[in-house]
Formats: C-alpha cells, sequence, structure tokens
C-alpha cells in the first residue's frame, strides 16, 4: 500500500469541454508523440503494421451516440486520461510505491523503476485510465506532462500539457484547480463544471465542462418574425418599391 | 515497505537539439509547424503559435507527422518494374538511369506531338509549378486533382463573387453571430474551422450545420439539419424565397455591389436574349427608378430600378436581374412546404432557418466605426456588418448539380448583404479576384513548342471551350468541351478512362504526381486496375508508358513502369505561393516554405530520394524545355529551392512574396533575393503582411484595398468589381444550346446544357437518381473525411490507423431494422454498377435515406507496407466499387459522365444503393483483389518511438 499526501499544495489538472470538443483525436496523439519520447519509458506500439495493431496511448477520445427522446440524435465525444484524483485508489494499492501522488502539484504519476507492472492500479483504477506498456511491462498514464510544465528547456508560454497546446477548439485547459481565483476554476464555477463518476468517491482533479444550452438566434419576442414580415398589400413587388423609396 | 519519500523527478530534462519551423503536410491546409529535431531523428512537432493558418494547434494527422516521416511504405530508390503492371515486383535504379529513361519516352512525344504526354498531378502543393512545366513541354493535357475534389465550389465561388470558402475566405470570426456550415464533415479548412469554432461558442454565436450526417463539426453545432445528400440546392432556394417573400434582403448592398439593377435583354428568341443590355462601349446599363433613362450601371446603380421594364435605343425591352431573381424564387416549387419532403428538412424549420437569418443580418447588424472609400469615390464614415456567415465544402459541391448549389449559397449570402463585411464571410488576399482577372484555359500546342497559354482558366463562353472543329475535345480528359465547358480545374478522374478507350485519342505516357488513381481517387477502382494493365492486339500496353512520383508505397505505385521517389514534407523545399494556393487570412497576405528540417540521405538506409520539383528542374533541362534552360542550355534551375528564389513569373514577381530585391527589403514586389529562403527560415518558415484597417472589408470595391492588391503584385491595376447574381457565360453556353452562335453543343447534350446553364441558381435531381430506378435503389451512399486521416496517406501511419483501421458501413437505425441488421453484420450493397460487402454498424444521428462511412480507409493489401491481413484491407472498405465515371445508359444510347454538366466535378455523391443482409459473412470486404507485393516491405512488428530518449 502506497500513501496518498494528506494535501497538496496545488491541483493541478484539466478541464475537458464537451462543447467544444468535435472528436478530432489531436490531443490524443500529441500526447502520444511528445509521451513517447518523453517521461519514462517509450509508448510502443505492437503489429504496428499489421493485422490487430495496438499501442500504448495516456489518452484516449471515446465517441457515444445519444438518443434523447425529444430530439434527433447526437454524437457526443469524450476525452478520457487520468483525472489525478485527489483520493485516488491507484495510489493506495500500489505495493511498490510506484504509484505516487505529488505532494507538491497533486499530479499522479507512475515512477517507472520501482513499477512491477502488477496491475493493480489499472484494476482500481474505475475510470480505465491506465495502460499497461506491452514492450516496457510497466504502468503507463497521464503525467500531465510533468516533464513540461516546469521545463526550462521550452518557452515558458508553452509550459502546458501538449493536449492542451494542441488543441484546435480550444476544448482543453490546464491549471490549478485548488485555487478558485484560477482561470480554470473560475471556468468550471461559470460552465458547471462536473466531476466523473463522483459516487466513486475518488474526488477527481480533472472537470468536464456540460454542453452549452443551444443557441437560439430568434428571441422570443421576434419569433413571429416572418409573420410580422409578410408582405402587405402590393404583395412582394409592392414591398419593394416601399423599401426603395426608403432608400432615396 | 514502500518508501516514505517521493520518488526524484526531473523537471526539466531536455527537448531537442533544434527547432526548425516549417510547413505541415499531413493535409491540404498547411499550418505551420515547429519541428523539434534530436539527435538527427524528429522528436516532436508541435503547432507554431507565430503561424498565421493554426496559430500554434495542431490537429491529430499534424502530430502523427513523426510516423509519416518514418513510414516504412516510404519509396527509398528510383525503381524500374520489372514484374507485369500492377504486381508491385520493381527493381531499384539509379536516379541517373531513371531520369534518362523519362527523358527517353518524353523528348519523342515532345518532338512529334506533346498531346501524347498527360501529366497530372494528384495533392499537388505546387501547380503553379507543375503547370508551367506542362506548358513549357506544350502538352494541352495538364491538371492537378480539383476536377475530382470541389471544382465546383471554387468555380462557383469565382463566377459569382470572385473566390469562395477556405484558401479564399473565411467567416467574420470575431464578429459572425450566425454561422452554417453546409456539407463538411472534417474537411478544408481543418484546424482554422475547429478554432473558429471553438471561439463562435466562446461567443455565444450560434452554429447550424447542414450535412446528413451528425459527426465532428456537426456533432456540437447548435443545431444539425440532416439534409437529403444532394438536395442542399433546393434547401437553399427555399431560403432564399422566404427572404425574398418576407422581403428581407438588402437591398443598399444589392444596388451598390451586385448585377442585381443590371439590366437583362428579353427578347426570346433572339441571340443576345438573357444577356446584359450594354452601351457600345460594352457597359452594362441599369434603369433610373426616379426617372425614365437608361443609364451606365456605373453611375446609374445607386437610383437604379430593381423591377420594371426598360425601353433599349433598339426598341426592345429589358428588365433588372433583381426582377428575374424575385420571379423565380417567389415560385411555389421553391416554397418551403414545396421542398420538405424531397430535401428532408421539416417546412416549419426551412421558415425559421430562414427568419433566424433575416433576424441577424438585418436586426442584429454591427456597425464598426472605420471610414473607407469605395471605388466609385464615395466615402463611407463606417462599415456596416451583416454577422450571418456560410461554410460550405464537397458535401454539396461533389454532386451533378453542385456548381448550381454552391452558386445557391453564394447568391443567398448576397441577397442577405453578408459578403465582404464584417461579421459576414471575408475573402482573403489574393481574393476576391474576379473571373476577368483570371486566364482563358489553352491548348494550342505543337511539336518542340510550349503551349499557347496556361492550360487551366475560367471559359468566358462557346468560343473559350477547347474543341476541335468538329467539336471533338482537345484534352484527353474532355475538360473545356461540352462534357464539361467550364471545367476550370480538368477532370482528372477522366483521364485514365479516356486513355484507355483512345477517346478523344491515345496517349504515349501518363505522367502521375501524388494521386492515387489505381484505389480511391477513381470511380469504378476495379475497371481502372484493368484499364492501366489493358493490352493492345500487339501485347503493348494501351497507355504505353506510366511514370508515377509519389513518397510511398501506394496502390498506384504498383502500375508505374517507373517511379520517382519524392520526399516526405519534412526533407523538401516547397513554396506555399500567392501564384498558387496561398494561405493568407482575411487580415493579412501570407505565404510559406518547406526547407529540409532532416536530410533524406540521414532518414534510412539506402535511402535516395528527390523532390519531384526538383525533378522536374533536371527533367526540364534535359528535354531543353523553355524556362528550365540558360541560353548556354545548360540547366536553369539547379533544384526546386532555386527555381523557388530565382524564378520571375514577371518582372519583380516570384513564387514567394516576402523579403524581395537585392536588400530584402521588399515585399509582394521585388528582385529576386538570394538570400530569401533564409529570410523565411529566421521568420518561422512564413511572411505575412497585414492588410490595411480602412482596407479590410468590402475588399472588392473597397479603393484601399485595390491600392494595396497593386502594390503587393496581386494585380496590375485596380480589379474592382461586381457581384454577379446573374452569371452572363452560363447565359452564353445555353443560347448556343437554344441554337446560336457558331459552337454548339451536339444534338445529346443539347437539351442538358440548355437546362443546366441557368443563369440564375437552380436545383435539379442528381443526375444518377434520374437514370436508374429508384425504387430498386432507394438509398443515398456517402463518405465523410475523418478528422484524424487524410485520404489515403494515414494508412501507413502507426499512430492514426488505431484510430481508423477499418470502416462500418453506418446504417440508420430504421433501416437496420427493416433489414434485421445488427452491429456487426455484413451486408450486401449495391449500386446500378456494383455490389460491396461489408460490415455494418447502426446510427441513428444520420438523414434517415443516408448509409455512409469513412473516406479511403480500405486498402488493398499489400499497400502502403501494410500486412496483407491488415484491417485496412479485410475490414475496411472503399464506396468507389459502387460507382462508375459515367451514368447508366437511358434509353439514347449515350452514357454522360457522372459528373456535373459545367465544371466535370466527379458526383461522388449522387450514389444510390440497396442494401441486403449477408447471411453468409465473408471472412473479408468484397470485393477483394489479389495482394500487391510492394515495393515497400511490411514494417516492423514492434515500434518503441523515442527509446533513446527515455529519462
Amino acid at each position: 500500500m502506497t500513501q496518498l499526501p494528506e494535501s497538496t499544495d496545488r491541483k493541478l489538472g484539466l478541464v475537458i469541454d464537451l462543447d467544444t470538443c468535435v472528436g478530432c483525436h489531436a490531443c490524443v496523439i500529441s500526447c502520444k508523440e511528445w509521451n513517447t519520447g518523453g517521461y519514462g519509458a517509450p509508448l510502443s506500439d505492437v503489429d504496428a503494421y499489421g493485422e490487430d495493431p495496438s499501442g500504448t496511448f495516456l489518452n484516449r477520445v471515446h465517441t457515444f451516440e445519444v438518443k434523447p427522446a425529444d430530439k434527433p440524435a447526437m454524437i457526443t465525444h469524450f476525452p478520457k486520461s487520468c483525472l489525478h484524483c485527489e483520493d485516488a485508489p491507484c495510489v493506495t494499492v500500489c505495493p511498490t510505491g510506484a504509484s505516487f501522488k505529488r505532494s507538491e502539484d497533486g499530479i499522479v504519476l507512475v515512477h517507472e523503476d520501482w513499477c512491477i507492472g502488477c496491475g493493480l492500479c489499472a484494476w482500481a483504477c474505475p475510470y480505465g485510465a491506465r495502460e499497461k506498456d506491452p514492450v516496457e511491462k510497466v504502468m503507463k498514464k497521464c503525467t500531465l506532462c510533468v516533464d513540461r510544465i516546469y521545463n526550462e528547456n521550452i518557452p515558458e508560454e508553452d509550459r502546458v500539457p501538449s493536449c492542451v497546446r494542441t488543441c484546435p477548439a480550444g476544448a482543453r485547459h490546464f491549471g490549478d484547480l485548488g485555487d478558485a481565483d484560477s482561470d480554470v476554476s473560475k471556468l468550471v464555477a461559470e460552465r458547471g463544471g462536473f466531476d466523473l463518476m463522483p459516487e466513486q468517491g475518488t474526488k477527481p482533479v480533472n472537470k468536464y465542462l456540460p454542453p452549452r444550452p443551444k443557441q437560439q438566434s430568434l428571441p422570443d419576442e421576434a419569433i413571429d418574425l416572418v409573420a410580422l414580415a409578410e408582405p402587405k398589400a402590393g404583395g412582394f413587388l409592392g414591398w419593394l418599391d416601399g423599401a426603395l423609396e426608403r432608400l432615396g | 515497505m514502500p518508501p516514505l519519500d517521493e520518488p526524484p523527478l526531473d523537471r526539466s530534462p531536455k527537448v531537442s537539439d533544434e527547432v526548425k519551423c516549417t510547413t505541415c503536410y499531413m493535409c491540404a491546409c498547411r499550418c505551420g509547424i515547429n519541428v523539434h529535431v534530436r539527435d538527427g531523428l524528429v522528436r516532436y512537432i508541435e503547432g507554431n503559435k507565430k503561424h498565421p493558418v493554426n496559430k500554434g494547434v495542431l490537429c491529430a494527422k499534424g502530430s502523427a507527422g513523426i510516423m509519416q516521416h518514418y513510414s516504412p511504405a516510404r519509396l527509398m530508390t528510383p525503381l524500374k518494374r520489372v514484374g507485369p503492371r500492377g504486381s508491385g515486383e520493381f527493381e531499384p535504379i539509379s536516379w541517373d538511369e531513371a531520369l534518362r529513361t523519362a527523358a527517353s519516352w518524353l523528348r519523342p512525344i515532345r518532338e512529334t506531338d506533346p498531346s501524347k504526354l498527360a501529366f497530372f498531378t494528384g495533392r499537388d502543393q505546387s501547380q503553379s509549378f507543375t503547370g508551367m512545366w506542362a506548358q513549357a513541354f506544350g502538352t494541352p493535357n495538364y491538371a492537378a486533382h480539383g476536377g475530382f475534389c470541389s471544382v465546383n465550389m471554387a468555380a462557383a465561388g469565382i463566377y459569382t463573387m470572385g473566390g469562395a470558402f477556405w484558401e479564399f475566405g473565411s467567416p467574420d470570426w470575431e464578429r459572425t453571430k450566425l454561422f452554417m456550415i453546409f456539407g463538411v464533415a472534417e474537411d478544408h479548412d481543418s484546424n482554422p474551422i475547429k478554432m473558429g469554432l471553438g471561439r463562435l461558442k466562446e461567443r455565444g454565436a450560434k452554429v447550424v450545420a447542414v450535412n446528413p450526417v451528425r459527426t465532428g463539426y456537426n456533432a456540437i453545432a447548435d443545431e444539425w439539419v440532416g439534409v437529403t445528400p444532394g438536395t442542399d440546392g433546393l434547401f437553399i432556394l427555399s431560403m432564399i424565397h422566404e427572404l425574398i417573400r418576407t422581403g428581407h434582403v438588402d437591398l443598399d448592398y444589392l444596388l451598390r455591389y451586385t448585377n442585381a439593377p443590371w439590366l437583362v435583354i428579353q427578347d426570346p428568341g433572339a441571340p443576345d436574349d438573357g444577356m446584359f443590355a450594354r452601351d457600345n462601349d460594352g457597359n452594362p446599363l441599369v434603369m433610373n427608378r426616379h426617372v425614365s433613362v437608361v443609364q451606365k450601371a456605373k453611375t446609374g446603380r445607386k437610383n437604379a430600378a430593381l423591377q420594371g421594364e426598360a425601353r433599349l435605343e433598339d426598341g426592345r425591352v429589358a428588365v433588372p436581374v433583381f426582377q428575374l431573381i424575385a420571379e423565380k424564387y417567389l415560385d411555389g416549387q421553391y416554397a418551403p412546404d414545396a421542398v420538405a419532403e424531397k430535401t428532408g428538412v421539416d417546412a416549419a424549420t426551412i421558415r425559421r432557418l430562414a427568419a433566424e437569418l433575416a433576424y441577424t443580418a438585418f436586426e442584429e447588424a454591427i456597425e464598426i466605426d472605420q471610414p473607407w472609400t469605395d471605388v466609385y469615390g464615395e466615402r463611407h464614415e463606417t462599415m456596416t456588418g451583416r454577422p450571418v456567415s456560410f461554410h460550405a465544402m464537397r458535401g454539396i459541391s461533389a454532386h451533378s448539380n453542385g456548381f448550381q448549389t454552391c452558386r445557391a449559397i453564394h447568391v443567398l449570402q448576397l441577397l442577405l448583404g453578408s459578403v465582404e463585411c464584417p461579421g459576414g464571410f471575408r475573402f482573403k488576399p489574393p481574393y476576391p479576384k474576379p473571373m476577368e482577372a483570371h486566364p482563358k484555359p489553352h491548348s494550342g500546342h505543337k511539336p518542340n513548342t510550349a503551349l499557347d497559354g496556361p492550360h487551366l482558366g475560367y471559359a468566358r463562353g462557346p468560343e473559350d471551350l477547347m474543341i476541335n472543329e468538329d467539336g471533338s475535345p482537345r484534352r484527353i480528359d474532355k475538360a473545356f468541351s461540352w462534357d464539361a465547358p467550364m471545367s476550370a480545374h480538368g477532370l482528372m478522374h477522366m483521364v485514365i478512362s479516356n486513355a484507355a478507350a483512345k477517346d478523344p485519342y491515345p496517349i504515349d505516357t501518363l505522367f502521375l504526381y501524388m494521386a492515387n488513381m489505381s484505389w480511391n481517387s477513381s470511380m469504378n477502382t476495379r475497371g481502372v486496375m484493368d484499364m492501366l494493365e489493358q493490352r493492345e492486339p500487339d501485347g503493348e500496353y494501351t497507355i504505353p508508358h506510366i511514370i508515377y512520383s509519389d513518397a510511398y508505397s501506394s496502390e498506384m505505385v504498383a502500375y508505374a513502369d517507373l517511379v520517382l521517389p519524392d520526399t516526405t514534407y519534412l526533407e523538401r523545399h516547397d513554396c506555399i505561393s500567392l501564384l498558387d494556393r496561398p494561405i493568407c487570412e482575411a487580415d493579412a497576405a501570407a505565404d510559406a516554405i518547406r526547407h529540409p528540417v532532416v536530410d533524406p540521405k540521414t532518414q534510412g538506409v539506402g535511402r535516395d530520394v528527390k523532390g519531384f520539383q526538383s525533378s522536374l528542374c533536371d527533367l526540364g533541362a534535359m528535354l531543353g524545355l523553355p524556362g528550365f534552360v540558360n541560353e548556354d542550355g545548360s540547366q536553369k534551375y539547379a533544384d526546386y529551392a532555386d527555381y523557388i528564389v530565382n524564378h520571375e513569373r514577371k518582372p519583380g514577381i516570384g513564387p514567394l512574396a516576402g523579403w524581395r530585391g537585392e536588400d530584402g527589403e521588399s515585399h509582394g514586389r521585388g528582385a529576386p533575393n538570394p538570400k530569401q529562403m533564409e529570410r523565411y527560415i529566421e521568420n518561422g518558415g512564413f511572411w505575412i503582411e497585414h492588410v490595411p484597417d480602412e482596407a479590410a472589408y468590402y475588399k472588392f470595391a473597397n479603393q484601399a484595398y485595390q491600392d494595396w492588391a497593386v502594390k503587393l503584385g496581386f494585380f496590375d491595376a485596380p480589379q474592382p468589381y461586381t457581384m454577379q447574381l446573374y452569371v452572363e457565360t452560363l447565359q452564353k453556353f445555353r443560347l448556343a444550346a437554344e441554337g446560336h452562335g457558331e459552337r454548339q453543343p451536339p444534338e445529346h447534350l443539347r437539351a442538358r446544357v440548355a437546362e443546366a446553364f441557368d443563369p440564375l441558381p437552380i436545383w435539379y435531381a442528381p443526375y444518377e437518381e434520374t437514370r436508374v430506378d429508384q425504387a430498386e435503389y432507394p438509398l443515398h451512399a456517402i463518405t465523410q473525411r475523418p478528422a484524424a486521416m487524410y485520404h489515403s496517406w494515414g494508412s501507413q501511419n502507426a499512430w492514426l490507423r488505431q484510430i481508423h483501421g477499418r470502416n462500418p458501413l453506418y446504417v440508420p437505425g430504421e433501416i437496420c431494422d427493416a433489414h434485421g441488421l445488427r452491429d456487426g453484420d455484413w451486408a450486401h450493397v449495391s449500386s446500378h454498377h456494383g455490389r460491396i460487402t461489408v460490415p455494418v454498424a447502426r446510427m441513428d444521428a444520420v438523414n434517415g435515406k443516408t448509409l455512409w462511412t469513412w473516406n479511403a480507409i480500405g486498402k488493398r493489401a499489400g499497400a502502403w507496407a501494410l500486412n496483407e491481413n491488415a484491417p485496412e484491407a479485410r475490414q475496411g472498405f472503399l464506396l468507389n466499387h459502387l460507382i462508375h465515371e459515367l451514368l447508366p445508359e437511358k434509353g439514347d444510347g449515350m452514357r454522360w459522365l457522372n459528373s456535373d454538366p459545367i465544371t466535370g466535378q466527379a458526383a461522388w455523391y449522387d450514389l444510390r444503393v440497396k442494401i441486403e443482409k449477408a447471411d453468409a459473412p465473408p471472412a473479408m470486404t468484397k470485393p477483394s483483389f489479389e495482394a500487391q507485393k510492394g515495393p515497400a516491405p511490411e514494417g516492423p512488428s514492434v515500434i518503441s518511438y523515442g527509446e533513446e530518449w527515455k529519462t
């Protein structure tokens, strides 16, 4: 059993906007390319050009079809990676201390040198956010790009997770969710950000923003616009004459 | 016991040795990228934050560039075919032998009949260069892939308003309040649209998506309109009906900036019926609405009438364009109730959407405090904006009624006054560029001589057709013939079938670049393979020589006799040129380069590849082509980079606009600067020049913009332009069909030309459904482009193929229920032309009459360095097997092209099918083909990319 820190100085995490995620997988691949050459072992791909290619990814996008009773069916895209839970069961279950939560920023990491690949953490994670690399036989998971966010070898403005930097639709945000005044905390408050599966009691740090209410161009009072604008006597050409007169 | 201390962490590990800025080529959007290079290998690719196209973001394709660059499917050396065509059996040869072989085939062609060379390039981003080479060679047979992509959109835009979407212009993302997107899954402009949608949602603007399938952009729209394929035009014209019926058109805009007031001659039977009334100098005329006088449009437009009959000097009657528009679209056939069933959009929705457009355009109009002066000399204190905007792409254009549908969407924008205004649709320099500023097509050829002008252009009327005295086509693809009179991008999809049929004539050499014509880029894929293998009675191939250049072992490579291996996009020079398809933004002119961020020789054992354009520099010199040799006969351009920097299209104008002049301080115009490439590299791979504030909107009629465009060299003189609601060129073709003039369509096409070339947008049923029994083929079948895969290029990409490695056919729930289909079942899908057997998946977020699948995921076994049993080959498939390049015969013995009758655009999405459950699922999708043998061997089993940098 590995202990969780009693508290963390910050709660770094992601805020993912389901209103603008178009399911393009930009975050998935950007994550893969950064992390395969970054923290820990590469993210391997097995049978890469073969019959059943299968690789390690720290972030995946799931697509669902939803059929509301009163509206047309819709597609929802749901990116999912480690949520860096405050009460992370993947940490407490680890027999070696390899799976741990950083007291400084709350990032849940795997120290691969200590990982024995037993897989208990993956079983414990209710979100299915960990993948054991088939070649290295160590557990891989989102590091929140811990090798980017403090990295003095890259420009300060780029010290964010690779998925956040690349997201074309602006659907991914990074920051300290422990600070109520941070941009991400404000965004969560404004948009009604929610926890994934709160009933699991894991207290995920990452938040999801629900789809915004659908926009309606016509205000309620103008809903009769067409009726109001019905051509008066003289039909369309009568309207045209009047309208041109107003032009002078 | 686990240790109590946290494990150590290196907070600042090394990332790379250097960062090189170049341009992405993982699709056609041409985003700026920063390539991190470490130990001579590509460590990481990210978006360039300063770049005008993507501003730092990058899509899945772009981020997967590492796997593309190191793909096992890369071709490594020039190849000579040693087995039969199609087998994939090759022998490596030297570049010297490869180029000498090519020259030995091409030289006699040029010396005898240059039209025996058909040179077509696919997803080529160097068309101003490849076109120049073809022109210098002298063959009339050159085009790129626009004919099977989106020429309807491009051509309808140019003829109507001097440009279309994507490269031509974009919504005013910062100001628009209502955005309608038609027929776009994840198409161009990939990242800018995603960025724009994110921004619109942040701003609270409404997004309406019109598409039969609710994926991608359509999934996040505020409203989805699941239109039936091929009926978008009817839906748009019905909204126009509503806008006119309720008086919601921008009359001031129409009078000032469009040909709405221009007078049209009403003299049925006369050779100029339907043409604009003009004075003796050719100026179009308008009728003053206050006093009974006919005036030049230029001076009389603001006070012109929009209805009523004018009496011309010769006593004939003419009426304003706008009257014809009102009469046409007020007709009951366009009423929402009349179109609801056909379009699949209920009448109340059409009425409401028209009302929303009207409300947003007129009640929510915006005003910008920016004075400007129009090209007529009038100063305006503010800029008025109609904050509605549109974007559309292949979903509406890849139909046989696509040109007119694209015209309809442009006319809709113009009626709302939302083109080039704040909040509306904005052009990107060097657009708008009216049809008159584009060349006409040319095909005049003779031995040892350059062509008499550019191949492709905008026909002004039947006089510009590329046909012989007897009416026969002059081009192998029959572009600019009566089959497709305004085919501004050519008809690449017809080249192989015409060459195999020797119709209009046989060719000797087919020279292709980056076009997978034996697979996903052709209709009737099986048939095309047979045509490429077809032999004459003497045993020779009907197409005697095929030269192909590609970077990868695509399905087409196996059909080449000679393969010129291209570089990957990280090993090459390129220019994203203003002479070609630039990367400008509405607020800026911009162009860009690619430069080698790694040396090809270090990127694989035995790798000996060369940028295709550099090969053309060599070949051009070997053949002595004008423009490719110096006066002493020596090679003019050592390679493509030399051309990019030193070529002048005309004095002071070259492929790149930035840092010109000997001192490198001129922009737009200026002498070649030998240090130009270095300046681009220093600046992050691109050049940008901002549009002055005063010139930001109304560019087509804005004096400050016109002057700026001349200064930068887009034009030599201002090109102010009147938007063409009514296109006279179309009427010229229609008059020919009605029996006027020397050049008239052949009898079998006469009625079709008369109907389709309406000078105002119309809707007619897509051709295929008029030629098949709709009861037998009741369903539509279409493809959507996935966000994470670009055509066939991504299939060898180890990361992207894990996202899209197989493609089911998505079937609407009700159809599944009717046929007893469940997820995982297989079905036979048949068209008039063929049958495929494929796995199905149920889906409800789709138009109820439409089956669909992802585009170009299916692969031929053995291609792309994939295992023969790859899911792309066994569970992937193409709809192409169901689509024929010709329509079924209908009683007259003639088979029309399965293309738009105006532009020749391939009508991919006209396909009609039926579906049946396959009771005995096959082991793999049908049809299946014998595996190709290469030339690239299957890639490695395990990839652990980045292992050497493990920390």
